[in-house]
C-alpha cells in the first residue's frame, strides 16, 4: 500500500516538475506564465505524434520542439509586443486546446484520442524520465544560481532596466527563459502521454496550473518547486488510493491541492515573495 | 583644447510625445576635464546624458566618441568606454554587490559564471579609487551611499574612461559628497579619461568643474569657465529671467491657539519592519507653516504617509483638531478635514490616462455626487474653476492629465488639494521637479491657504523653500527630530549640520 | 478610427491563418468561408442561432470588462456562471407552479446573479484581505466550485435518479424564445435574453460613466497607489468589482437555464467563461464593442457546425484563440493594469 502509494507520487509528480521547473524559468524573468497548461498539452499531443510516427525517442524530440514553439510565441508576445502576460497566457491555452484537437481529427481522425504508443520501461522507477526530471532539477538550480545565463535571467526579471543599461540584452535573455519553460513543459506533457500510452483530448487536465501554483509554493526556487510537487502529487495519489474508501464524496479530496494552494497564496501557509518585475512590460 | 574630444554631441535633439526634452544642442567633453552640466528639473539634462550613454536615440544629431560615431545601444557606449551613474539607482536588489558588478560581462570559466574573480575584480578597484564595500552584500541591504559606489564600481568594472554622473550629491551627506568630488577629480586627472557631472547644486558645481554649461528647456544658454562665473549669473542664465518669490513677510506672526495636527510619540515602520519615523511629537497651529528639512530617506515618505492614512503607526497617535485620527483610514481622514499634496504626483496624486477633471475629482467625488449618480458637468465647472485659479496651462477639464507638463500637472493636484474643505494641509515636496511660473503658484497659493488659517505642515528637501515660507523649520534625521528653529534663526550651515547628524538639540531628540 | 486598428487587425491575421489551415487539410478556403457565411448569416435560422450563441458570450465579456475596468481579471467565470446556473435551476424548479412570471423570472435570475456574485467576491476578499493575487484565485476557485457541484448534482442529491441534471423549472420562470414573435427566425434558440444583454451592456456603460462607484472603479483600475491616496478603499472596490463581475457572469448561467435547457446541466458551459476574454479585449472594453465581438465570435461558433462536412470544425476553435492572440499583442493599452 505505502509502496503502491509512493510510486504512484513519483509518476504523477513528473509532470508537475517539468512544467513547474519551466515556470521556473519563465517567471525568474519576469514572464508570467499561465500558458504551462497549453504547453503540457501541446507536449502530449506532439509526443504522441512522434512516437506513433517513429518511436518514443522522435515522441519526445517532437514534443519538446513544439511546445518550445509555442512557449516562444508566448515569449514574443509578452515581450516584444508588450502584451498582458495573463491574456496572452489563456489565450496560448485555448490555442494549444483547438490546435491539440483539430490535428488530432486531421492526423488521426478522431475527436477524443491517439491510438496506442510504445511506452517506456516497466513501472515509474525503470523510467529514463524519472532519473532525467531528478538531473533536471539538480541543473536548473546551478544554472540559475551559477551562470552568467541565470544572472541575467533573474536580472531581467528584478529589473530589467538595470540589466539593460548594462547592455544585457533583456528582451533576448526573457525569451530564452520562456523557451526554455517550454522546452520543460514540453518533456512534461510527453511524459503524461507516453506514461498513459495514448494521447487523450484536454489530457494535461488542470496540471499546468498545479504547476504554477507550485512554482509559488516553492517560493520561484528550483529545488522548493520541485519538493511542492511531490507534495501535491503525493496528495493527488493519496486521492486516487482513498477514492475506494470515499467513495460518494471523492470530489472532496480532489479539491485538496486546489484549496492548499489557495491557502499558500493567501499567505495562511508561509508567504512568498515574486521576482519585483514579474509581469511587467 | 586637444584636437579630437574625448566625446562630442552635435546638434542633438529628443522629443518624448509632445515634449522636446532636448532641441539641437552641442556639447564637446575634452579629456581631463570634469564638465558640469547644469540646469533646472526638466531642462533636459537627464535625456542629454541618457544619450550619450547611448540609452536613449537622438531624433536628429550625431553622438561621437573618440571621433567615431555611437550606436545607440547601451552595450555600445559601455564598449566605447562611456560610464553612467544614474540619479535612480539602477542596481538589482536582491543580487549581490559582486554579481551587480559583473552583470552583463560576467567573468566566466566554462559554462559558470566565475564569482570568485567576480569578488576579486571588486576588491581591487575598491582599493584603486577608495571605495570600500564588501562583494558579498545584497544590495538590498546597503544604504543610500554604498549603493552609489556600486554604481560607480559598475562603471569602473567596465574600464570606463568618460564617468557621467547624474544628480550623484543629491541623496548623499556632506561628507559622503566631499568624498565623491575628490575620487571624480582624481578619475580626471587620468591620461584620456574625464568626468560630466550634472548637478543643480551650484556652490558644489563652481568648486568641482572646469567648465559649466547651463541648459534651459532643452537648449544650451551657456557655457563659462570656472573662475568666469558666478553663482547668481547661472541661476539667472538657468532661469532665464530674474524671479522673486513669494515668501513669507517678516513680522506676520502665527496665530495662538491650539495646534491643529498634532503627533504625539509617532513610530512607524517601513515595509521592511526597521523604524523610519521613531517617535516624533510636533504640532502645527492655524495659520502657521511648519517645515520638516531633511535629507532624503530619513523618514519623510513614511511620516507622510502615516499622516495620511496610508501606512499604519507602529505606536503613538495623530491628531486632527483634536481628534485622535490614527486608526481612520484615508477618506474618513479626509472628511475630518485633511489635505494631501503627496510627494510622486503621478503615482498617488494624478490619474495619468483620464482627464484633468477625472483627476480633480480624486477623494472629493461626494461634492458632484447626488444619490450614487456623478454630475460630470458640475465637476467640470469646478475643476475649470480650480485650474483658473492655479493658472493650470491646458485646454479644459476634459484634457487627459497626461498631456499636461510636469508643473501644471502639480497645479492640478495642489488646486485639488488646497480647494478641498479642510484645516490642515500637508505639502510634501510640492515644488519638486516643477518650473518657477509654477513655484510662484504654489507658494502663493500655500500662503493664502495660510492666511485663510489652516495648519500647514511642509516636506522639503529645499533649505530656501522651507526659510522662505515656514514659522519654523524642524530637521528629521533618522527618524527623529535632531533640530528646530524659527525662519530667522536657521542658517544653511546650522540645519546642514542637523541634517547629517552631526548635532542636535537635545530637548527635541529626547521627545 | 484608431479604435478599430486592433480588432481589424486581430481580425486579418485570423482570416490568414484560417486559409493557411484550410489549405493544409486540402480544401479551399473560399468554399469554406462561403459556407460558413451561408449557415449563419444566410438565413432566419442562421441569424436566429448566431444571437443564441452571442447572447452569453456577450455577458460573459461584460463580466470580463467589469474586472479589467477595475484592473483586475476575472478569469473565474467558469466557476460562477456554473453555480450561478445552479442555483437558477433549483429555485426555478422549487417554485409553487402557480407563480407569476415576473416573479419567478426575477427569483429564478436573482439567484443565478447572487450566486455568481458570491462565487466572484471571494477571490476578491483573498485579494483584499490577504494580497492573494486573482488571477490564480479564480482558476483556483473554478476548480473547486466545479468539484463542488460535481458532488451536489448527483442522483439522491439534487439530480434527477440516473442522471447528471436537475428536474426542470417551472414554466413561467423559461424565457421565451424569439422566434415565438419573429417567426422568420426559424425555431432558432435564440430567446429574449438576447435583449437582457443588451440592456447589461447599457447598464454597464452608465455605470461607469454616470456613478461615483464606476468613477471610483476605473480610477483604481488605472492607478491603484493614487485611486487608495485619495480616499477610495481598495479592499472594497476590489471586492464590489469582483462581485460584480461574478453576477454578470452567473446571469450567463440564469440564461442558459431559463431561455435554453430549462434544468441544470454538470458541464454545460464549454469554456464560454475563458471566451469572455476574448470578447471583452476584442470590444476593447467598450460594451458596444463587446456586442459586436460576441456577435462575431456567435457568428464562427455557429459556422463551425456548417463547416463541419468540409473542414473539422476544430479550425474554429484555433481561429477563435487565434483572434484572442492577435488581440492581445495589439492592445496592450486596453490591459494597463499593474503598479505604475
Amino acid at each position: 500500500m505505502i509502496g503502491t502509494l509512493l510510486l504512484q507520487t513519483l509518476a504523477l509528480a513528473i509532470p508537475y516538475v517539468l512544467a513547474a521547473l519551466g515556470g521556473v524559468f519563465s517567471e525568474r524573468g519576469g514572464v508570467i506564465n499561465i500558458a504551462l497548461e497549453g504547453m503540457l498539452l501541446t507536449g502530449a499531443f506532439f509526443a504522441a505524434l512522434g512516437a506513433h510516427a517513429g518511436g518514443t525517442t522522435l515522441g519526445l524530440v517532437a514534443a519538446v520542439g513544439a511546445s518550445a514553439a509555442l512557449a516562444g510565441l508566448h515569449g514574443l508576445l509578452c515581450v516584444r509586443f508588450r502584451a498582458d502576460h495573463v491574456a496572452a497566457g489563456l489565450g496560448i491555452n485555448l490555442l494549444a486546446s483547438g490546435l491539440t484537437r483539430f490535428l488530432l481529427m486531421a492526423c488521426f481522425d478522431s475527436a477524443s484520442n491517439s491510438p496506442m504508443l510504445p511506452g517506456m520501461g516497466q513501472g515509474v522507477l525503470a523510467s529514463p524520465m524519472l532519473w532525467g526530471t531528478i538531473i533536471l532539477v539538480a541543473l536548473s538550480h546551478v544554472a540559475l544560481a551559477r551562470t552568467p545565463f541565470g544572472l541575467r535571467l533573474r536580472a531581467a526579471g528584478e529589473h530589467p532596466q538595470a540589466a539593460h543599461s548594462l547592455g544585457v540584452p533583456v528582451d533576448r535573455v526573457k525569451i530564452c527563459g520562456v523557451i526554455a519553460s517550454g522546452a520543460l513543459a514540453g518533456l512534461g506533457g510527453a511524459f503524461l502521454a507516453l506514461d498513459n500510452h495514448q494521447f487523450t483530448a484536454e489530457m494535461s487536465a488542470g496540471r499546468g496550473y498545479i504547476a504554477l501554483a507550485a512554482v509559488i509554493f516553492g517560493k520561484w526556487r528550483p529545488v522548493p518547486v520541485a519538493a511542492a510537487c511531490l507534495l501535491f502529487a503525493f496528495a493527488d495519489a493519496l486521492q486516487i488510493e482513498l477514492q475506494a474508501v470515499l467513495s460518494g464524496y471523492k470530489q472532496f479530496v480532489q479539491i485538496l491541492p486546489y484549496a492548499l494552494t489557495l491557502a499558500v497564496l493567501a499567505g495562511f501557509i508561509g508567504r512568498s515573495r515574486p521576482p519585483a518585475a514579474l509581469g511587467a512590460r | 583644447m586637444s584636437p579630437t574630444p574625448l566625446a562630442s554631441l552635435r546638434a542633438v535633439s529628443k522629443s518624448f510625445g509632445e515634449t522636446r526634452a532636448v532641441q539641437g544642442v552641442d556639447l564637446d567633453v575634452a579629456s581631463g576635464e570634469v564638465l558640469a552640466v547644469v540646469g533646472e528639473n526638466g531642462a533636459g539634462k537627464s535625456t542629454l546624458m541618457r544619450m550619450l550613454a547611448g540609452i536613449h536615440a537622438p531624433d536628429s544629431g550625431q553622438v561621437d566618441v573618440a571621433g567615431r560615431p555611437l550606436a545607440p545601444r547601451p552595450a555600445a557606449a559601455i564598449a566605447a568606454g562611456i560610464g553612467m551613474v544614474h540619479q535612480h539607482f539602477m542596481l538589482v536588489g536582491r543580487l549581490s554587490v559582486a554579481e551587480n558588478v559583473v552583470l552583463g560581462e560576467e567573468p566566466r570559466r566554462g559554462f559558470f559564471l566565475d564569482l570568485g574573480r567576480a569578488r576579486a575584480a571588486v576588491r581591487e578597484l575598491s582599493r584603486e579609487h577608495g571605495l570600500a564595500i564588501d562583494p558579498d552584500r545584497l544590495v538590498d541591504d546597503l544604504s543610500v551611499g554604498e549603493r552609489q559606489r556600486v554604481e560607480i564600481l559598475k562603471v569602473l568594472y567596465r574600464g570606463t574612461r568618460l564617468l557621467v554622473l547624474d544628480e550623484p550629491t543629491a541623496v548623499l551627506t556632506p561628507d559622503e559628497s566631499r568624498r565623491l568630488i575628490t575620487m571624480a577629480r582624481a578619475f580626471a586627472a587620468r591620461e584620456g579619461h574625464a568626468v560630466v557631472i550634472v548637478s543643480h547644486k551650484l556652490d558644489e558645481v563652481l568648486s568641482v568643474a572646469d567648465r559649466i554649461v547651463v541648459l534651459r528647456r532643452g537648449c544650451k544658454v551657456s557655457t563659462a569657465l570656472r573662475g568666469a562665473t558666478t553663482a547668481e549669473e547661472l541661476a539667472d542664465a538657468m532661469v532665464g529671467r530674474h524671479v522673486e518669490l513669494p515668501r513669507r513677510t517678516a513680522g506676520d506672526a502665527p496665530r495662538e491657539g491650539s495646534a491643529l495636527l498634532e503627533l504625539r510619540g509617532l513610530k512607524v515602520r517601513r515595509d521592511d519592519g526597521t523604524i523610519a519615523v521613531d517617535g516624533i511629537c510636533l504640532g502645527v497651529r492655524g495659520g502657521e507653516i511648519v517645515g520638516v528639512a531633511g535629507v532624503e530617506g530619513n523618514g519623510q515618505a513614511e511620516l507622510v504617509s502615516a499622516v495620511a492614512g496610508l501606512a499604519r503607526p507602529a505606536a503613538g497617535s495623530i491628531v486632527l483638531s483634536g481628534r485622535d485620527v490614527s486608526r481612520l483610514d484615508v477618506a474618513e481622514r479626509q472628511a475630518l478635514g485633511l489635505a494631501v499634496i503627496h510627494e510622486d504626483r503621478q503615482l498617488r496624486g494624478l490619474l495619468l490616462g483620464l482627464s484633468v477633471a477625472e483627476s480633480f475629482a480624486l477623494g472629493r467625488t461626494s461634492e458632484w455626487t447626488r444619490r450614487g449618480l456623478f454630475d460630470r458637468g458640475r465637476l467640470a465647472a469646478s475643476a475649470a474653476a480650480g485650474m483658473k485659479r492655479f493658472d493650470v496651462r491646458a485646454d479644459g477639464p476634459t484634457t487627459p492629465v497626461a498631456a499636461l507638463s510636469g508643473g501644471n500637472q502639480q497645479k492640478v493636484v495642489c488646486a485639488r488639494e488646497v480647494g478641498r474643505q479642510h484645516v490642515v494641509l500637508v505639502a510634501a515636496q510640492p515644488t519638486r521637479g516643477v518650473d518657477i511660473g509654477a513655484i510662484e503658484v504654489i507658494y502663493r497659493e500655500l500662503l493664502a491657504d495660510r492666511a485663510r488659517g489652516a495648519a500647514i505642515l511642509l516636506i522639503s528637501a529645499d533649505l530656501g523653500e522651507l526659510r522662505a515660507l515656514c514659522d519654523r523649520i524642524l530637521v528629521l534625521y533618522r527618524g527623529r527630530i535632531v533640530g528646530e528653529a524659527t525662519a530667522q534663526e536657521a542658517s544653511d550651515e546650522r540645519l546642514g549640520r542637523w541634517m547629517t547628524g552631526a548635532e542636535s538639540v537635545g530637548e527635541a531628540r529626547d521627545a | 478610427m484608431r479604435e478599430l486598428v486592433a480588432p481589424a487587425l486581430a481580425i486579418a491575421v485570423c482570416v490568414l491563418v484560417g486559409n493557411l489551415l484550410i489549405l493544409a487539410v486540402g480544401q479551399q478556403p473560399l468554399e469554406v468561408w462561403s459556407v460558413l457565411a451561408a449557415g449563419t448569416w444566410g438565413n432566419g435560422y442562421g441569424i436566429g442561432q448566431v444571437l443564441f450563441k452571442a447572447t452569453p458570450l456577450a455577458l460573459a465579456g461584460l463580466s470580463v470588462a467589469i474586472a479589467l475596468n477595475a484592473g483586475l481579471f476575472n478569469i473565474g467565470a467558469e466557476g460562477q456562471l456554473s453555480l450561478g446556473a445552479l442555483a437558477t435551476a433549483v429555485v426555478g424548479l422549487a417554485l409553487p407552479r402557480s407563480t407569476p412570471w415576473p416573479l419567478a423570472l426575477f427569483a429564478a435570475i436573482g439567484a443565478g446573479v447572487i450566486a455568481g456574485a458570491v462565487v466572484g467576491a471571494i477571490p476578491g476578499v483573498l485579494k483584499a484581505r490577504f494580497g492573494a493575487h486573482e488571477v490564480i484565485g479564480t482558476i483556483m476557485l473554478n476548480f473547486i466550485v466545479l468539484a463542488l457541484i460535481n458532488w451536489l448534482v448527483a442522483p439522491g442529491r439534487l439530480a434527477q435518479p440516473e442522471s447528471q441534471s436537475t428536474a426542470p423549472v417551472i414554466a413561467a420562470a423559461t424565457i421565451p424564445r424569439l422566434s415565438s414573435f419573429v417567426p422568420a427566425l426559424g425555431g432558432s434558440a435564440a430567446s429574449l435574453a438576447a435583449l437582457l444583454a443588451v440592456a447589461v451592456a447599457w447598464l454597464t456603460h452608465f455605470g461607469f460613466r454616470r456613478t461615483t462607484l464606476g468613477y471610483e472603479l476605473v480610477a483604481f483600475g488605472l492607478r491603484p497607489a493614487a485611486a487608495e491616496a485619495g480616499g477610495i478603499r481598495a479592499g472594497r472596490v476590489i471586492v464590489v468589482a469582483m462581485a460584480l463581475s461574478g453576477g454578470v457572469a452567473g446571469l450567463v448561467g440564469a440564461n442558459n437555464v431559463l431561455g435554453y435547457k430549462h434544468y441544470f446541466e454538470a458541464g454545460f458551459s464549454g469554456g464560454i467563461g475563458f471566451m469572455g476574454l476574448a470578447v471583452a479585449l476584442l470590444g476593447r472594453n467598450h460594451p458596444l464593442g463587446i456586442l459586436l465581438a460576441a456577435l462575431l465570435f456567435g457568428t464562427l461558433s455557429q459556422g463551425a457546425l456548417a463547416i463541419n462536412g468540409v473542414v473539422p470544425k476544430e479550425l474554429i476553435d484555433v481561429l477563435q484563440a487565434i483572434v484572442i492572440l492577435a488581440v492581445v499583442a495589439a492592445s496592450s493599452d486596453v490591459l494597463r493594469r499593474g503598479t505604475r
